[in-house]
C-alpha cells in the first residue's frame, strides 16, 4: 500500500531514493513490506474463516472441542513460519545494514561540517588550505556522484541530521561528534529537517539541499569563496553601514567586512540561498522584510531579537541583504 | 468484647446470617471519612479505574487540540509553547496517569475476585498508591492549566531537559510527576504480585490461573524491575537542576546518552506492561465468549513470560539514531523482532479459540476481534522499525506515530474497553447497553483506522514528529486532514462509551451473578460483590471452575467472621497454608499520601524540603505501623 508513494515522492521523502542509502532503504523496505502484507493476509483469512466457523457451529449447536491435540500440528507450524521469516529479515536488515556502513568511504569525499544550533543548521565546507574554507547557513550543496561525509556537531542540545531522499538520520549529541556519509545519485532540489524535538522552534529547522553537477558545485563553491559585493546604491550602503556598525554585527558576519560574529549564520551570500530562517519562509524580498522587521512573528522563540528598526533603516537593511548574493 | 456465638463461617453459619455477619467485619464506616479510610480493594479499585479513565478524557481533549492544529499546514491555532506544553502532556498523561493505572487498576478490582479471597495482601498500602497517584496527576495538571507545564516531550531527553535549556520549573513538574506515579506503580505491583503468589483459592495452582492473573503477575514483575531504572534517572534530573550536580552535562564529564538508556531501560518494557494486560483481557473474553478455554495454555503464559523478559533486552532499539556501535545494533534487532514469535502464538491461539469455539458477538467480543484485526498491523509496522536501516529512515516521523498507536490503542484500549463493558455487571450490578456498544465500538475502529492508518504515508513522506506546524505541499496537507478527522471520530465514540456508562450505571438492565456464563471465580459471586467477596473461600480443580459440573461451587470454611481474616495458600500448588488478618480501615494511608506529596512537592523548590518533609511522613508512617490498642480477639474454639 505504501508503493502509492513511490509516484508523489517529494522533496523530502524517504521514498525518493536520490542517493544510495535512500535507494537502498527502498528496496528492503519493500522486502518487509511484501512479507508483512503476506502474514496480514494470512491472519485476516485465518480470523475470518474461524469466525464464519465458529459462528455456523453455533447456529447448528455444535458443543466446543475442547481438546488442544488435532491443531497442534498446525500450531508448531505457525511457530516455525514465523521462526524462520523473521530470521530471514533479521538477516536482510543485517547486510542491508553493513551494506549502508560501507558506503562513502572512497573517492574524492567532500568534507562538510555540520554544526546544528536551536534552530539552525551551521555549514561549513573545509577545503585543503584555510583560505579555501567557506561558511554559510541552512543549505547544503553536494556534486551528484561523488562521496560527501557530513562531520556533525551540536552546539547544544540533541537534533538529528536528516536529508531522507539522500540517507537515514544520524542524531547530533553534544559530547559525540560523529560523521555520517552521504552518495548523492541524482541531481535535485531536497529539503532536510531537524529530526529530533529540540526546544521551541524544531519545527523550523529544514535544511535545503541542492545535488548538482560537479561543475555546477565548483562553480557555486568558487562563488562562495568570494568576500560580500560590495554595496553600490545609497539605500545599500546604508544598510551596509546599519548591517557591520550597529546590532546585526554582534552575531552574525559578512565575509570582507567588520562583521564577524560567529554565533548566527553567516550572511555573506544570504540572497543565493533558498529560504529564511531555516526554511520558515521562502527567500523574496517581501519575506527578507518580515523577517528583518519582526523574527518572532513567524518563527518565536528563535534566537534572534526584534531589533526595532525605524522604516528608513529597514530599507537599507534589506536593501544590503538582497546584494548578498 | 462479647465473643461471637458462631466464630467461623462454615457449617453452623451459612446463608443470609453468615453474610450479615461478614457484612458487619468487612464493611467500612459509612460517610465521607469512611470512604477516604476504605482499605477494600474494590472501592480503590473502582477510583483508580474512574481517575485514569478521567485522566484518558484529559489527554484525548489534547490530541484533539493537537489533530486541529495539524489539519491544515502553517496553522496558527495555537502557538508553538503552548503546542510542545500539549504534546508532552498528552503522552505523559496517556503512559504514566492512563495506561499503566488503569491497567494495574483492573488487577486490583479483578485479581482477588478471579482468586477467590476477600481482599488484597497489603490493602492499606493499596489505598496509599491511590492516594499518590491521585495527587501526583493532579499535580501535573494544576502546573498545565497554570502555563507552568512540562514541554520537552514525554521522554524528557536532556540535555534540553536540563538545567541550561530548560529553565523555570516546567521540567520539574515533568520529573516529580515521575516519582509520584513510579511510587505509585510499585506499591500497587507489590500488592499484586503478594496477592497473586499468597491468595490464590485451594486448588488454584499456578497452572489454573486464569491467563488474566498470569498477564498480571508479569506485568506487575516488569514494573518491579523496569520503574527503578526510570527512578535513578528522573533523581539524576531533578538533582542537576535543582543542586547542581553534572550527570548528563558532557561538558563536566557526564553523558546526554546515559539519559537515554536509562529512560529506555524502562520506557521499552512499559510497553509491554501496558500491552499484556490488553492480552489477559482477550483471553478472559475470548474464552466466555467461544464457550472454549484459550488452546495452548501452556504457551500462551510462556508467550507472556517471555514478552515479560525480552522487553529488557531491546531497549537501544529507541535509539538507533544516536551513533552506537552497529554489530551492537544487529543484537537489538534481532531482540525485537523475537518478540514477535511469542506475540504470533498468542494470535494464534486467540483465533484457533474461536475456531473451535461458539463465538457470540456481543460488544466484548467485538472489541476482542477488533483488537486482532488492528494490533496485527502495529506488529508488523513494528517488524519494520525493528530493522535499522529502515528505522533510521522511519524512527521520529509520523510512521512511528502510526505504529504505536496501533499497537497502543489497538494493543491495549480496544481490550481495555471490551473489559470495560465485559466487567461493568461485576462493577455495577447492572448491564452496558448493547446497541450503544455496538454503535461506539464501530466508531472507534473507523475513527482509529482513519486517524492513524494515513500517518504511516506521512512518515514516509517525511513529516518528522512533535512539529506544531508544516509547511503546505510537502504532499502532507490531505493526509493530515484525515488523520484530524479520525480524530473527532474517535472522540464521538468516545463520548458514546462514556454516556453508555453513565446510563447503564442507572438504569441498566439488572447482571446477576454470572450474565455472559463466565468460567471464572469473579462470576461466582454476586454483581456487584459484597465487601466480603465471597461467603466462603471458593475452591477449584481446574482452569474452569464455573463450568465445571452442575451444582454450588465446592468451598472452604473455618475462617473467621468477627475479624478479617483471609486464607493464604502455598506459591506453586495454592494448598492452605495460614490464617491471615487483613488490615482495618484507617485514615493513614491517605496522610502519609499527603505528607509524601508536600515532600515531593516542596522539593522542586527547595532541597531543604527532602529534610524537613521527611518528619512529617515519618510521623504518618510510625501512626500507620502504630501496633492497634486493643489485642485480637481471643482465637475461638470450635466446642
Amino acid at each position: 500500500m505504501p508503493l502509492l508513494t513511490w509516484g508523489c515522492a517529494g522533496v523530502q521523502s524517504a521514498t525518493g531514493g536520490d542517493g544510495v542509502q535512500g535507494a537502498r532503504f527502498n528496496g528492503l523496505f519493500l522486502i518487509f513490506l511484501i512479507v508483512c502484507l503476506i502474514f496480514y493476509v494470512l491472519v485476516i483469512v485465518f480470523l475470518a474463516v474461524a469466525l464464519v466457523r465458529g459462528w455456523r457451529a453455533r447456529r447448528r449447536g455444535v458443543e466446543p472441542r475442547e481438546s488442544d491435540s488435532p491443531i497442534r500440528p498446525v500450531f508448531l507450524g505457525w511457530v516455525a513460519l514465523t521462526s524462520i521469516t523473521l530470521v530471514g529479515l533479521t538477516l536482510a536488515s543485517y547486510f542491508a545494514d553493513r551494506a549502508l556502513a560501507a558506503n562513502g568511504a572512497s573517492g574524492k569525499a567532500v568534507v562538510v561540517q555540520v554544526t546544528a544550533n536551536q534552530w539552525w543548521w551551521d555549514v561549513q565546507y573545509q577545503g585543503a588550505w584555510p583560505s579555501e574554507r567557506i561558511r554559510t547557513a541552512n543549505e547544503l550543496h553536494l556534486p551528484v556522484g561523488r562521496p560527501a561525509i557530513i562531520r556533525l556537531h551540536s552546539n547544544d542540545v540533541i537534533h538529528s541530521f536528516w536529508v531522507p531522499n539522500l540517507a537515514g538520520k544520524q542524531d547530533l549529541i553534544p559530547g559525540r561528534d560523529i560523521d555520517i556519509a552521504l552518495l548523492p545519485t541524482r541531481p535535485g532540489l531536497y529539503r532536510g529537517q531537524c529530526a529530533e524535538f529540540c526546544g521551541a522552534q524544531h519545527a523550523h529547522m529544514a535544511l535545503d539541499v541542492t545535488v548538482e553537477s560537479d561543475a555546477a558545485f565548483e562553480a557555486w563553491r568558487a562563488h562562495q569563496l568570494a568576500p560580500a559585493p560590495a554595496p553600490a546604491t545609497p539605500l545599500a550602503i546604508a544598510g551596509y553601514a546599519y548591517v557591520t556598525g550597529r546590532e546585526c554585527s554582534t552575531c552574525h558576519s559578512v565575509a570582507g567586512t567588520p562583521a564577524s560574529a560567529q554565533v548566527a549564520p553567516d550572511l555573506t551570500h544570504l540572497a543565493s540561498r533558498r529560504s529564511i530562517g531555516a526554511g520558515t519562509f521562502p527567500m523574496t524580498r517581501g519575506y527578507l522584510y518580515a523577517w528583518v522587521a519582526d523574527p518572532q512573528g513567524a518563527k518565536p522563540g528563535n534566537h534572534m531579537p526584534v531589533i526595532g528598526l525605524e522604516p528608513h533603516e529597514l530599507d537599507a537593511v534589506v536593501a544590503y541583504l538582497e546584494t548578498l548574493r | 468484647v462479647i465473643a461471637p456465638r458462631t466464630p467461623r463461617d462454615g457449617p453452623e453459619l451459612t446463608g443470609e446470617a453468615l453474610g450479615e455477619r461478614l457484612t458487619r467485619t468487612w464493611s467500612r464506616r459509612p460517610g465521607f471519612l469512611g470512604w477516604l479510610m476504605t482499605v477494600d480493594h474494590k472501592e480503590t479499585g473502582r477510583r483508580y479505574i474512574a481517575t485514569a479513565l478521567i485522566f484518558f478524557v484529559f489527554a484525548g481533549i489534547l490530541a484533539l487540540i493537537m489533530r486541529t492544529q495539524l489539519a491544515t499546514p502553517e496553522s496558527g491555532l495555537i502557538s508553538a509553547d503552548r503546542y510542545n506544553q500539549i504534546f508532552t502532556m498528552h503522552g505523559t498523561t496517556m503512559m504514566f496517569l492512563f495506561a499503566v493505572p488503569v491497567m494495574e487498576a483492573m488487577g486490583i478490582y479483578l485479581v482477588p475476585l478471579m482468586l477467590g479471597t476477600r481482599n488484597v495482601a497489603f490493602p492499606r498500602l493499596n489505598a496509599f498508591s491511590y492516594w499518590i497517584y491521585l495527587c501526583g496527576g493532579v499535580m501535573l495538571w494544576v502546573a498545565f492549566l497554570l502555563n507552568i507545564g512540562p514541554d520537552v516531550g514525554w521522554f524528557s531527553y536532556v540535555p534540553l531537559s536540563g538545567p541550561e535549556y530548560s529553565p523555570g520549573k516546567r521540567t520539574d513538574f515533568w520529573a516529580q510527576m515521575i516519582t509520584f506515579t513510579e511510587v505509585a506503580a510499585l506499591a500497587v505491583s507489590v500488592v499484586l504480585v503478594a496477592t497473586i503468589l499468597k491468595q490464590r483459592a485451594p486448588g488454584m495452582r499456578l497452572d489454573r490461573m486464569p491467563l488474566f492473573v498470569w498477564a498480571t503477575l508479569v506485568t506487575a514483575l516488569m514494573v518491579i524491575f523496569s520503574m527503578p531504572s526510570i527512578t535513578l534517572a528522573s533523581s539524576f534530573l531533578i538533582s542537576d537542576r535543582l543542586v547542581g550536580t553534572q550527570f548528563f552535562n558532557p561538558a563536566e564529564g557526564g553523558d546526554a546518552l546515559l539519559w537515554q538508556h536509562l529512560f529506555w531501560f524502562f520506557g521499552h518494557p512499559e510497553v509491554y506492561i501496558i500491552f499484556l494486560p490488553g492480552a489477559g483481557f482477550v483471553s478472559e473474553i475470548v474464552q466466555t465468549f467461544c464457550r472454549r478455554p484459550v488452546p495452548f495454555y501452556p504457551a500462551m503464559v510462556l508467550a507472556l513470560v517471555s514478552i515479560g523478559i525480552l522487553a529488557f533486552g531491546l531497549w537501544v532499539h529507541h535509539m538507533f539514531a544516536t551513533g552506537l556501535p552497529r554489530i551492537g545494533y544487529a543484537f537489538y534487532t534481532a531482540a525485537s523482532m523475537t518478540v514477535s514469535i511469542p506475540a504470533g502464538v498468542q494470535i494464534f491461539c486467540w483465533i484457533a479459540a474461536i475456531w473451535d469455539g461458539r463465538p457470540r458477538f456481543t460488544v466484548p467480543m467485538l472489541y476482542a476481534v477488533g483488537f486482532i484485526v488492528t494490533f496485527v498491523i502495529g506488529g508488523l509496522s513494528g517488524v519494520m522499525v525493528a530493522s535499522v536501516p529502515l528505522d533510521l529512515q522511519l524512527h521520529d516521523t509520523y510512521f512511528v506515530v502510526a505504529h504505536f498507536h496501533y499497537v497502543l490503542i489497538g494493543g491495549a484500549v480496544f481490550p481495555l474497553l471490551g473489559a470495560f463493558t465485559y466487567w461493568f455487571p461485576k462493577f455495577t450490578g447492572r448491564m452496558m447497553s448493547e446497541r450503544l456498544g455496538q454503535i461506539s465500538f464501530a466508531l472507534l475502529f473507523l475513527g482509529f483506522n482513519l486517524t492513524f492508518m494515513p500517518m504511516h504515508w506521512t512518515g514516509l513522506l517525511g513529516m518528522p514528529r512533535r512539529v506544531y506546524t508544516y509547511p503546505a505541499g510537502m504532499g502532507w496537507d490531505m493526509l493530515n486532514l484525515a488523520s484530524s478527522i479520525g480524530a473527532f471520530i474517535i472522540a464521538a465514540s468516545v463520548l458514546l462509551f462514556v454516556i453508555n456508562g453513565l446510563v447503564s450505571m442507572w438504569r441498566g438492565a439488572a447482571a446477576g451473578a454470572n450474565p455472559w456464563m463466565g468460567a471464572t471465580l469473579e462470576w461466582a459471586t454476586s454483581s456487584p460483590p459484597p465487601p466480603y467477596n465471597f461467603a466462603h473461600v471458593p475452591v477449584v480443580s481446574s482452569r474452569t471452575p464455573l463450568w465445571d459440573g452442575e451444582g454450588a461451587l465446592p468451598v472452604a470454611t473455618g475462617l473467621r467472621v468477627d475479624d478479617r481474616e483471609t486464607l493464604l495458600t502455598t506459591v506453586i500448588d495454592a494448598v492452605p497454608d495460614l490464617r491471615e488478618p487483613s488490615p482495618e480501615p484507617t485514615i493513614w494511608p491517605l496522610l502519609a499520601g499527603l505528607a509524601t506529596t508536600a515532600l515531593f512537592i516542596g522539593s522542586i523548590f527547595t532541597p531543604w524540603a527532602v529534610v524537613w518533609g521527611s518528619i512529617p511522613v515519618a510521623i504518618a508512617l510510625i501512626l500507620w505501623f502504630w501496633p492497634k490498642d486493643r489485642e485480637p480477639s481471643e482465637e475461638p474454639v470450635m466446642r
